[in-house]
C-alpha cells in the first residue's frame, strides 16, 4: 500500500454510504439470469429499475422483484422514459408507493433521438419531488449551470452524462465534467454514454464520485465477464485518480539515467 | 362496498372478462377496456388477475393505493386503473 495516497472513504449519498462507486442499470439484458449475475459480478450495490405496467396477459415473473432481492441490492426507482414534470412526479411516486424507499434516479427526457434531458422539466421535477421528501439522484446535461440549480434544489446528487444514453461514446467532455465536480458539494455520478472499461476508468480519474451504466453491461457479448471489468475500471479510475497524475508533456523524457553510459 | 365475495359468483375469467356477459362495472385496466363482477374489491381484483399485491402498485383514477386501502376499496363502474411494477431498466 502507497502510503501517500489519500485514504478514500465509501460513496455516501444522502448519509447512505455504498459498498461500490458503480451503479447499474437492470435493462436490456438477455436474461434474468445473466443480469443478476452481471450486478453480482460489478460489485455495484445500488441498482437502478424502471417503472412499468404489468402486462396482463404474460403473466407476474415479469415483475424484477421476483429476480433481484432488495436485501441484496439497493434499488432504485427511476423515472426513465418522462417526458414532461408531471410524468416524472407521477412515475416517483408510483416508484415510492412500492415500499422499498423514497429515493428516485429522476429523468425527464426532452428529445427522442439523443434522449437528452429537458433540464427546465427535470429541476422543476426535483423540486416538487425533493418537497415531498423523495432523496432525488437527477439525471442532466454536462451543464455546470443546471448542476448548480439541481444541488440548490436539493438533490441528494447530480448526474450529467458521459455521452447519451446507450451510445457507448464514452466520456466526450471531460472539462465539463471536471468543472461540474469542482463546483458542486453533493455527490457527482456520471451517467449514462460509457461503452467500455476505459471509458469508465476515464471518468473516474476526471474526480468524480461514481459511475452509472446500464447498456455497456447488458449489449456486451459477455455481460458478466464486462461486469467485472467495469468494477475494476471504476476502482483503478479512482486510485488513480487518488494517487495524482503526472504532468504531461509533447517531449519525451528518459525514464533511465543519462549519466553513466559506456564510452 | 363487498370484501366477503363468494368466489363462485365471479364471472368469466377469473373475475375479469373483456367480453363477457354484461356486467355492472366497465373499468379500464392498463389501458384495456374491461367488464367486472360488480362489487369487488381492488385486492379481489388483483387476485383474480393472479398478482400478489406485494408485488404491484395501484393507481386508481389517477390517485395511488397504499397495500392497507386495497381490501377496503370497491371497484367502481368508470374507474381508470393502472397497475404496475419494475421493471429492468437503466
Amino acid at each position: 500500500m502507497g502510503s501517500s495516497t489519500p485514504a478514500d472513504g465509501p460513496l455516501v449519498i444522502g448519509g447512505r454510504p455504498l459498498a461500490s462507486r458503480l451503479i447499474v442499470g437492470t435493462g436490456k439484458y438477455r436474461s434474468n439470469e445473466e443480469m443478476v449475475s452481471a450486478i453480482r459480478a460489478s460489485g455495484a450495490e445500488m441498482v437502478t429499475v424502471a417503472v412499468r405496467r404489468v402486462d396482463l396477459d404474460r403473466g407476474r415473473e415479469e415483475g424484477i422483484l421476483h429476480h433481484l432481492d432488495p436485501a441484496e441490492f439497493f434499488l432504485l426507482p427511476n423515472t426513465a422514459g418522462c417526458y414532461t414534470t408531471e410524468d416524472a412526479v407521477r412515475y416517483a411516486r408510483l416508484g415510492r408507493a412500492a415500499g422499498l424507499n423514497d429515493w428516485v434516479k429522476l429523468e425527464v427526457i426532452g428529445d427522442e433521438r439523443t434522449l437528452l434531458p429537458d433540464t427546465a422539466a427535470t429541476l422543476g421535477a426535483a423540486r416538487q419531488l425533493v418537497g415531498d421528501g423523495f432523496q432525488v439522484l437527477a439525471y442532466t446535461n454536462d451543464d455546470l449551470i443546471t448542476a448548480l440549480r439541481l444541488e440548490d434544489a436539493g438533490c441528494a446528487a447530480v448526474m450529467p452524462l458521459a455521452s447519451p444514453i446507450g451510445s457507448g461514446l464514452g466520456l466526450v467532455n471531460p472539462y465539463y465534467i471536471r468543472e461540474i465536480k469542482r463546483r458542486l458539494t453533493v455527490p457527482v455520478i456520471v451517467d449514462a454514454g460509457v461503452g467500455t472499461a476505459s471509458d469508465a476508468c476515464l471518468t473516474m480519474e476526471q474526480g468524480v464520485d461514481g459511475v452509472l451504466m446500464n447498456t455497456a453491461l447488458a449489449a456486451a457479448a459477455d455481460p458478466v465477464a464486462m461486469a467485472r471489468a467495469m468494477g475494476l475500471a471504476v476502482r483503478a479510475g479512482r486510485e488513480a485518480y487518488l494517487a495524482g497524475r503526472m504532468a504531461s508533456r509533447e517531449i519525451a523524457v528518459p525514464s533511465s539515467p543519462t549519466a553513466g553510459m559506456l564510452e | 362496498m363487498t370484501t366477503s365475495r363468494d368466489a363462485g359468483r365471479v364471472t368469466g375469467r377469473r373475475g375479469v372478462t373483456r367480453d363477457g356477459p354484461p356486467a355492472a362495472a366497465s373499468i379500464v385496466l392498463n389501458g384495456e377496456d374491461r367488464a367486472v363482477e360488480p362489487g369487488l374489491s381492488v385486492a379481489e381484483l388483483l387476485h383474480s388477475l393472479g398478482l400478489e399485491p406485494g408485488m404491484v402498485v395501484v393507481e386508481r383514477n389517477r390517485e395511488i393505493l397504499a397495500r392497507r386501502e386495497l381490501a377496503g376499496t370497491p371497484v367502481e363502474d368508470g374507474d381508470r386503473f393502472e397497475l404496475v411494477h419494475f421493471v429492468g431498466g437503466g
